[in-house]
């Protein structure tokens, strides 16, 4: 469980978070929404550290990140997968030592334990015919596929996705946010997801964190995001007349 | 001005921050092998070549220019030689590695910068200056081998053009390479060519490692890299000459 309590943040004179407070829970796939601007690659930043908190409290089952020492802070990373927008995969590295990579890394595995390990998270992954290949030669979705491989191969206990859709078409995407939640469900992850796109808010919103200007304005899930009447995320969800349709169908407003 | 200091500041503790929290050695150690590969191995094919017809054109050139009878022409091989040790092979087989080693090495950190992969490493927990710097800074270790390499061939080059092309005779340039040899310039040359390789390490990675942008960036900051490598061991260059040599 990830708890935020009153959480800020400012660069410069520009104050980005203002005070948020919320948890997200194991096993759950809980979305950060908000337009551009609003402040949820900031809020994604510093739930992973890369940010350091002006003030407020981020709790990763009861560990205050920001009072940790370097020691505990690396091995809280250790518990932590990421998925990136690009995918961000070495370049230099086969789609087999992307995602042996943590592992030879952090753990003391020998050749033949990280090859098994790779290998079932592969197959979880369902990354057919491309262990040897490099990333430049494998389709965008793939290289999704080897990211969420590569984030999961040493049992995280949080995974934070940066718009994981980004770049993908429609049935694609659709096909790695069910992977995701899969994954969430059977390891029982805390998953922070960032995102734009609607279509994965009311495929696998089970809890929604809606973001405007550094505020958090609304929180629910999928169900209830068909239902609220709060006017900044109506006009931000239903933004498309195909969507406004959609929600007058299911709601008769 | 201030942009600059800036920048000198912001290096400095990069320097720092290369030997903070290490890699495995497991990892590190096949790191370092790849780096030797890509950038000392790599790079003898173009040194090599270079250095072999540098050293022929400054025996022509001398040859040419000491046309007097009263000087003898075993000076010719001196001349040669000592130019090869003192400047050619430290100082400017450094500047053109400066473009060769440079540019890949902002390239390829500046590529990781722009497509997150150094976000990933940081994520990750992993020190991405000591993964990514550190490995090239130790091959660097072993860039007088390239340097030797050079000051061999650029004087096997000398010699080839001097005696085939009827310049002077073999043992004149011979005796010329062997006259009044001092061993302190070697020492020199190398004290140099040891700071020239931890230039080409670490300028090059400053301006991968933070540059900011998309790929047009890229290629500023490999243009960038190469300039101020380039001025950084000119000014060294200067500053060992006065330390060691007067």
């Amino acid at each position: 469980m990830i708890e935020v309590k009153n959480l800020k943040k400012s660069f410069d004179d520009k104050e980005v978070l203002k005070g948020i407070t919320t948890t997200y829970e194991p096993g759950k796939t809980n979305l950060i929404i908000g337009q551009s601007g609003s402040g949820k690659t900031v809020m994604l930043k510093t739930l992973l550290g890369v940010h350091e908190p002006d003030s407020g409290q981020i709790l990763f089952d009861g560990r205050d990140f920001a009072t940790l020492d370097a020691n505990e802070k690396r091995n809280l990373r250790t518990e932590m997968g990421m998925v990136f927008q690009g995918s961000a995969l070495f370049d230099s590295m086969t789609v087999e030592q992307n995602i042996g990579f943590p592992l030879k890394m952090f753990t003391n595995k020998s050749n033949a334990e990280i090859r098994d390990r790779v290998q079932e998270v592969i197959d979880r992954v369902k990354l057919v015919d491309a262990n040897t290949k490099m990333p430049s030669e494998i389709s965008g979705g793939m290289q999704k596929r080897v990211a969420i491989a590569r984030a999961i191969v040493n049992n995280p206990k949080y995974l934070f996705c940066d718009e994981p859709n980004s770049g993908l078409d429609p049935k694609t995407s659709i096909v790695i946010d069910e992977l995701i939640q899969e994954i969430t469900h059977e390891y029982q992850i805390t998953t922070v997801i960032n995102t734009h796109d609607m279509n994965s808010v009311l495929q696998i919103g089970e809890h929604i964190v809606f973001l405007k200007d550094g505020k958090l304005v609304w929180e629910g899930n999928s169900k209830e995001i068909m239902q609220t009447d709060n006017e900044d995320i109506v006009d931000f969800v239903y933004s498309s007349e195909l969507l406004k349709e959609i929600r007058r169908f299911h709601t008769n407003k | 001005m201030i942009k600059m200091l800036n920048n000198v500041g912001k290096y400095l503790i990069m320097l720092g921050e290369i030997f903070r929290r290490p890699t495995k050695w497991r990892i590190m150690k096949g790191l370092i092998f790849k780096e030797i590969d890509e950038l000392i191995i790599g790079s003898l094919g173009i040194v090599a070549f270079l250095s072999f017809f540098i050293g022929a054109v400054v025996t022509i050139q001398t040859a040419l220019n000491l046309n007097n009878p009263i000087i003898p022409k075993y000076l010719i091989g001196f001349t040669a030689r000592q130019s090869i040790i003192l400047e050619f092979s430290p100082t400017f087989i450094s500047i053109i590695m400066a473009g060769r080693m440079g540019s890949y090495i902002t390239s390829s950190i500046g590529t990781m910068r722009v497509t997150e992969q150094i976000d990933a490493l940081e994520v990750m927990g992993i020190n991405p200056l000591n993964y990514l710097v550190f490995p090239k800074l130790i091959a660097s270790i072993t860039y007088p081998f390239v340097i030797t390499l050079s000051m061999f061939i650029g004087i096997l080059g000398g010699y080839v053009a001097g005696s085939f092309g009827g310049y002077l005779a073999a043992e004149e340039f011979v005796k010329g390479l062997q006259d009044d040899f001092t061993p302190f310039h070697v020492i020199y040359a190398f004290i140099k060519t040891a700071c020239f390789g931890f230039i080409l390490a670490t300028v090059p990675s400053f301006y991968g490692y933070y540059m900011e942008g998309g790929a047009l960036e890229v290629g500023k900051a490999s243009t960038k890299a190469f300039v101020w490598t380039s001025v950084a061991i000119i000014v060294c260059n200067y500053i060992l000459t006065q330390i060691l040599l007067t």
